[in-house]
């Protein structure tokens, strides 16, 4: 399979600071593959994310997008393969209207009109916000300012979408509206995802999970494999799964329960099987 | 210090063809001592309520009464410091209105305001700053060289500094790390706990509501649509689903467990509740169970 992303011994340190926030980072995101990057706050994870489509030029190592390495040279080339989603969507917005704001990143390129607006309508169509095209966007709710900003990267086709940290700042609802969106978008062609995320339901999603700290890539693994940390993810950057916390309280109490992590369905079969035993 | 809410509502830019109801007849008393969850979906009113609490919005009808003050459409904005002091607001994403070149000077900034002498003041941020868990040697730090984490406790501080006896909080863990998150709820209930703070918190947390919270208030377009313990609010997940709120997760296990076929006299609210009415229905090693 290609890769979508390939990081190869990647240090970064930011001016004035003690530290590198990034040190030695190697990693490879195959094509269609969704990846979570997990860590508390501070572990590098924004930076890892600002590397991989050259908001910040590596100190040293190097980063590959789409088999073409980044570089001063191919730094827009590769942006265009690239959109993020940042945390606050407040701080995202220059267009008047939805739809301005979902053609601005086209105009930049100098897309001719018709084709612009053509790629704004199904891009907003994509994220369900079709009937907010002539709206502003300041007026919108949490959910949908979010929803307008993939929408300019999602007219833009790139190959990459990540989100860094994209859901935190939204309410329960908001959160469920952009991952199902961002399942939609996968359902309907192929897209490689990285997430940066502090939430297990967005983690749980995950092909992979990658685990950062203190600039270093500690743990790789599949969401089953990284929750069976229990306690300690809270310590990692994650949400304990609600699962791992009863099946704790539970052995706590003498109830023989399995080692290996359980999701809640899971856990329920289990304890119903244990339960028939009686 | 008792907040009583009598008959108040609250019309945003009244009189002008944008006037939007912002509260409509809420009726119910805060009381003192007591750790209170307003929770609601997404311009349900919860801030406009909140915002009442220390009258930054005053009723368009009926009244507020703040202690021993009471607040109408006719209160005078003159006069309103001593409730600034008594009711300490946090804002959402607070961290954003620290300004000082110091942790101190910011901490401090709030009790000088309110008249308190330069020496105390100082005394105070030193206390504050312990009191919400961060090292003494911050305070000769610039807040804007500090964590994301760590510059909302220094706000906290801020607000804690002015003595308040009523702490309101309008999602005071949004955005923070699920570290984070749990230090700041621990810090709250602490305050609620030693210092006999009244708690005003606002959260779509329900975890949050059923661990910390003695009482819920559910808002709805404006309206105060039920009141009371949050097990008198989760008993009833159809109507909460209903009016999209949702469940704290030990509830969403109990309602999972219960509909394969365990049995619980009523719907647990945390953790360890429910391990302990599953106990009895499960199978327990030889001499290992507790009770």
């Amino acid at each position: 399979m290609t890769q979508a992303i390939e990081i190869a011994h990647l240090n970064y340190q930011y001016p004035d600071t003690p530290r590198p926030a990034l040190r030695d980072v190697s990693l490879s995101v195959a094509s269609g593959e969704w990846v979570a990057i997990i860590g508390h706050n501070g572990s590098g994870k924004s930076t890892l994310a600002k590397n991989i489509n050259g908001l910040l030029a590596p100190g040293s190592g190097t980063v590959t997008v789409g088999g073409e390495l980044l570089t001063e040279e191919s730094v827009w080339d590769i942006r265009a393969k690239v959109g993020i989603v940042f945390q606050n969507p407040d701080n995202q917005f220059v267009g008047a209207t939805v739809a301005d704001d979902v053609a601005f990143g086209l105009e930049n390129r100098g897309m001719p009109r018709p084709e612009m607006i053509k790629r704004v309508d199904s891009a907003l169509a994509a994220v369900n916000m079709t009937e907010f095209a002539t709206r502003e966007p300041a007026r919108l709710s949490g959910g949908q300012k979010q929803r307008v900003a993939i929408a300019g990267i999602v007219a833009q086709t790139p190959d990459i979408i990540i989100l860094d940290e994209a859901t935190s700042m939204l309410d329960p609802a908001g959160r469920q509206e952009i991952l199902s969106l961002i399942r939609e978008l996968r359902a309907a062609r192929p897209l490689t995802v990285v997430s940066i995320t502090h939430d297990i339901d967005e983690a749980a999603l995950a092909d992979r999970i990658v685990l950062l700290n203190d600039g270093e890539i500690v743990e790789t693994g599949t969401p089953a494999e990284i929750f069976r940390h229990g306690e300690e993810l809270i310590d990692l950057g994650l949400d304990v799964p609600y699962a791992g916390r009863l099946k704790a309280a539970l052995a706590q109490r003498g109830v023989a329960v399995p080692a290996a992590y359980l999701d809640a369905e899971g856990l329920v079969d289990y304890l119903w099987t244990l339960h028939s035993t009686m | 210090m008792d907040i009583t809410f009598d008959h108040v509502s609250y019309t945003y830019q009244a009189g002008t063809p944008f006037a939007g109801e912002g509260l409509q007849d809420i009726s119910v008393t805060i009381h003192d001592g007591s750790y209170t969850a307003i929770i609601g979906h997404t311009g349900s009113g919860k801030s406009t309520l909140l915002q009442h609490l220390n009258a930054l919005l005053k009723p368009t009808s009926g009244t507020v009464t703040i202690g021993d003050r009471q607040i109408t459409s006719e209160t005078s904005n003159k006069n309103l410091k001593p409730l600034r002091q008594q009711v300490g607001m946090v804002f959402q994403f607070a961290e954003n209105q620290l300004f000082e070149q110091t942790v101190a000077r910011d901490i401090a900034f709030g009790p000088k305001n309110f008249g308190v002498p330069e020496a105390k003041a100082n005394a105070l941020a030193e206390q504050m700053v312990t009191l919400v868990g961060l090292p003494a040697s911050v305070l000769s730090q610039s807040p804007f060289d500090l964590s994301g984490g760590q510059m909302r406790r220094v706000a906290i501080a801020g607000v804690l500094a002015m003595q308040p006896s009523v702490l309101v909080l309008d999602e005071p863990t949004a955005g923070l790390d699920p570290a984070g998150r749990r230090d700041m709820m621990q810090l709250f209930a602490k305050l609620h706990r030693e210092q006999h703070l009244t708690v005003v918190l606002v959260t779509h947390q329900m975890d949050d509501v059923a661990d910390y919270a003695d009482h819920v208030l559910v808002m709805d377009h404006g309206r105060l649509v039920k009141t009371g313990t949050p097990r008198e609010i989760f008993a009833d997940p159809v109507w909460l689903t209903a009016n999209q709120l949702g469940l704290p997760k030990t509830t969403q296990m109990a309602m999972a467990l219960q509909r394969r076929g365990f049995k619980f006299a009523e719907l647990p609210l945390t953790t360890s509740a429910l391990a302990a009415a599953l106990l009895p229905q499960l199978p327990v090693k030889a001499g290992e169970r507790d009770e």
